[in-house]
């Protein structure tokens, strides 16, 4: 599946998110409905209260760089889903599907981690990995 | 010592230490019990030993309620009260730049009952001669419930966590009766307030050996028109001797850490 995502892309996939993701205490009201798929190079993972934070850099199609920052839950929460303090490290490749905000910013919350050998990390009330688009 | 009893013993000795490096290395920094110990469970529990709470207990999924609760309807008062309280969650949530959540936003304490409404993480809990004592992951806080028979202070000064005493109702049911909690504090993510006069009411039953039932009751007459139960019955299990639990800490520096990034980000 990787293999039809070369090159870097951000797209819209537009699903409907099934639920109203209930952590996260900066609550539900800013954050999308619509899931977005973006691969990109990590730049720091921040394992933190009281959200961690994955910080990755994503090209878009006119070559334009930008720094996304995409919070999870707490280490406790991430914890019991298999993350942890060194799930990530600088210059990893990964796609992400993510919620973003309705003010369009580079923040969202992280929801499925596809990593370049396969493995993937699901996040708060993700019970299955997000569909990524056909390229 | 005699160098054959060396010879012997090293082996077993490194035998051992394997063995229990294994065991040793499953006990540190616990989240909780899996999920799968809150789905149905197998066989007939053990029956619950009398007057005795003892243990590490988890409410799992169930005791993180991110949306806050549906509360008894409001006085004046409280309508009053709400025009300051901007949650992140409920019906009332507002967008980001607009939350003042005291817990989220500045890292106050949970307070009490925030932190049985809220994030109600892992909980041991201890007894001693004249004390029932509450150590909870979230926060890494604990409260003092008294046993000895006194009773509730009169007009205290408020207290984030309140004043708690406690009795057996019968042999598998304890009652903690709180008062005295600082009014800036609310009750759930989304912002329900609370007054001064609150009393709340804690009911621990053990159901049985593995199962610990908590119900909470809030009455604020102040704030609201009937009493109200948020927490009914919800069942806590009993989490492995060895568990070592997590730390569980709003750090101011983390959380101001984190606004700036996310401020950042907005730019």
């Amino acid at each position: 599946m990787r293999n039809k995502l070369a090159g870097v892309f951000v797209a819209a996939v537009g699903l409907l998110v099934h639920s109203v993701l209930l952590l996260g205490h900066h609550g539900a009201a800013s954050f999308d409905d619509k899931i977005l798929a973006m691969k990109g190079t990590v730049t720091e993972w921040v394992w933190s209260n009281p959200h961690c934070f994955l910080k990755y850099d994503v090209k878009d199609e006119s070559g334009k760089v930008t720094n996304w920052a995409v919070e999870t839950q707490n280490p406790t929460t991430m914890s019991a889903l298999g993350w942890t303090r060194t799930s990530f490290k600088s210059g990893d490749v990964v796609t992400l599907t993510l919620q973003g905000v309705k003010n369009g910013a580079p923040i969202g919350r992280v929801r499925t981690v596809f990593f370049a050998d396969g493995h993937v990390l699901l996040a708060t009330g993700v019970t299955a990995p997000d569909p990524l688009p056909a390229k | 010592m005699p160098r054959r009893f060396v010879v012997s013993f090293v082996p077993l000795v490194a035998a051992l230490m394997c063995l229990s490096g294994v065991t040793l290395a499953q006990t540190w920094n616990s989240s909780g019990l899996p999920r799968s110990a809150f789905e149905s469970p197998e066989g007939k529990p053990a029956p619950a030993p009398p007057r005795d709470l003892t243990g590490t207990w988890d409410a799992g999924p169930g005791g993180v309620a991110g949306p806050g609760h549906v509360a008894s309807p409001f006085t004046p008062w409280a309508q009053e009260r709400l025009k300051d309280i901007k949650p992140g969650n409920g019906p009332r949530a507002v967008t980001e730049e607009f939350i003042n959540d005291p817990l989220s936003i500045m890292c106050d304490p949970a307070g009490f009952p925030r932190l049985l409404l809220y994030e109600l993480r892992p909980v041991q809990i201890v007894q001693t001669p004249n004390q029932v004592l509450m150590l909870y992951m979230f926060e890494k806080r604990w409260r003092v419930i008294w046993t000895d028979g006194r009773a509730l202070p009169r007009n205290p000064d408020p207290r984030w966590y309140g004043y708690s005493v406690g009795r057996w109702q019968d042999d598998y049911t304890f009652v903690v009766e709180t008062i005295g909690m600082d009014d800036r504090t609310w009750l759930d993510n989304a912002g329900n307030p609370h007054s001064a006069d609150m009393r709340v009411q804690e009911q621990y039953h053990r159901r049985d050996r593995d199962t610990l039932e908590l119900t909470v009751t809030i009455d604020d007459p102040t704030a609201y028109t009937q009493t109200w139960t948020p927490r009914n019955k919800l069942p806590l299990k009993r989490m492995p001797a060895d568990a070592d639990l997590m730390e569980m800490i709003c750090s101011p520096t983390e959380a101001a850490a984190y606004k700036k990034l996310v401020d950042s980000q907005k730019k």
